[in-house]
């Protein structure tokens, strides 16, 4: 049995079924309130949601079981010195020490967790980092929407923020550095000051865990990959129908892999040629090959969020998913190769996460 | 004391009392001593600065307040999700 956790912008939606078929649908959380994330705690099966109420503001929740009583977590706030508030919070992510989960929001914040995700405390290494006045945010707000752990190692940690790049560290998050070069914003004129002071906007990264240094990124026009843990970026987006896109998938078993759903462009943000493709690359980015069976193959506009491609399994038995604005959700279950439709009319999807369940 | 009327979901998170007797001089005032008194409340009506989120609204008597209205004896202040826009 497979769940997908699907965040809707009318509540939490959570899916169950056998990959390859439709799934049910056994639970709805928070009716009616845009869900920006949701995942299960592999370690603990604790499911935590980020709600983003548009009366009584960003909110994160937990529960055992989504179809039960939700708690409302402790600390998602920013300082009480009435500078800024917290506008949303986009991710949450398992980190590599025993009970520890990070959030990231809007505004460029990071948020880590201790306890399983009752309560939390912002990362003031990142918080208060001197260029901080210089971030810009993207069409989407300051968001902090990647983090990516070093699998085994809970000191080194990476995160993104749109538009304010990439951002590593080694010490646990006391101190950061900025890991962008090599990106070009095509969207500033050549002669923009240096990177310290331009717009990088990143939409998405993810590590290849069986090789940390690798990684891969979704750019603001341009997909990337990085083989010196987000020092430095090489742009592999030739063959691509078009390098604009927001979300970003890989096989845990191949470093060598990733995928991404493209976009025709920043100004027309929909599948290019009216038609859904998911394009595979298993030679670090030198190709691309489209999967596309089962996808819708003609008058199909879909426009996929950064947050709503995830996987799970490896190898052959990589189960790929994503969900679109429509409502329309997709599995494949042979890494790509076939597609079905879990889902169909569902609130327009801002997020999916797939796991297997309690 | 002036009364703070709630609906929900504030009034669950208000130990699911809807009328709320508290002090204070100003709307604002009203709504700092509610966190106070109520702390589960604390977050949704005002943000980090301290500000009336921008999708609720606030009637004193009948009558649309904010922040910085002025409020004693038996004054009655709603509190409401504004009817904002969109789907």
């Amino acid at each position: 049995m497979r769940e997908l956790l699907v965040g809707t912008k009318k509540g939490l939606f959570v899916l169950e079924g056998e990959p390859g078929a439709p799934f049910d649908i056994t639970a709805r959380a928070f009716a009616g309130e845009p869900v920006e994330y949701a995942m299960r705690d592999p370690r603990t099966h604790r499911v935590l949601a980020s709600v983003t109420s548009a009366f009584y503001g960003p909110k994160l929740f937990y529960a055992d079981d989504p179809s039960g009583e939700w708690e409302q977590a402790e600390g998602i706030a920013l300082p009480d010195d009435g500078k800024q508030a917290l506008e949303r919070i986009w991710t949450i992510v398992a980190g590599e020490a025993d009970g520890t989960l990070y959030a990231g929001g809007d505004p460029g914040v990071l948020f880590e967790s201790r306890d399983g995700g009752a309560s939390w405390q912002l990362n003031s290494g990142l918080w208060e980092h001197p260029t901080r006045p210089s971030w810009n945010a993207g069409g989407g707000g300051l968001c902090l929407h990647s983090i990516v752990p070093w699998p085994g190692d809970p000191a080194r940690l990476a995160v993104a923020i749109s538009a304010a790049g990439v951002w590593l560290t080694d010490d646990g998050g006391k101190t950061w550095s900025r890991g962008n070069q090599g990106l070009v914003p095509r969207y500033l004129p050549d002669d923009a000051p240096p990177e310290e002071e331009i717009a990088l906007c990143v939409h998405r990264i993810h590590r290849a865990p069986g090789r940390p240094e690798r990684m891969f990124l979704q750019f603001h026009g341009g997909v990337y990959r990085s083989d010196d843990a987000g020092a430095t970026w090489t742009d592999i987006g030739a063959g691509l129908p078009s390098d604009f896109g927001f979300p970003l998938a890989i096989d845990p078993a191949d470093p060598d892999c990733a995928y991404v759903i493209p976009l025709t462009a920043d100004m027309d943000r929909v599948t290019p040629g009216a038609r859904v493709r998911v394009y595979e690359t298993r030679d670090a980015g030198a190709s691309w090959t489209p999967r596309g069976d089962g996808l819708p193959s003609e008058n199909a506009y879909l426009t996929v969020l950064r947050e709503a491609f995830d996987w799970t399994g490896e190898g052959e038995a990589l189960e790929l998913y994503f969900g679109a604005t429509s409502g329309d959700v997709f599995g494949s279950a042979d890494a790509g190769a076939s597609w079905s439709v879990p889902a169909t009319r569902l609130p327009p999807v801002l997020s999916v996460a797939a796991g297997r369940g309690p | 004391m002036p009364l703070v009327c709630l609906r929900q979901p504030l009034k669950r998170l208000a130990g699911d009392r809807s009328e709320h007797a508290v002090e204070g001089a100003t709307v604002v005032e009203l709504l700092q001593e509610l966190e106070r008194a109520q702390p589960a409340t604390g977050g949704w009506i005002l943000d980090e600065r301290g500000h009336i989120r921008r999708h609720i609204n606030v009637f004193v008597n009948g009558e649309r307040g904010g922040e910085d209205t002025a409020v004693a004896g038996e004054d009655r202040v709603d509190v409401l999700p504004a009817i904002s826009g969109g789907a």
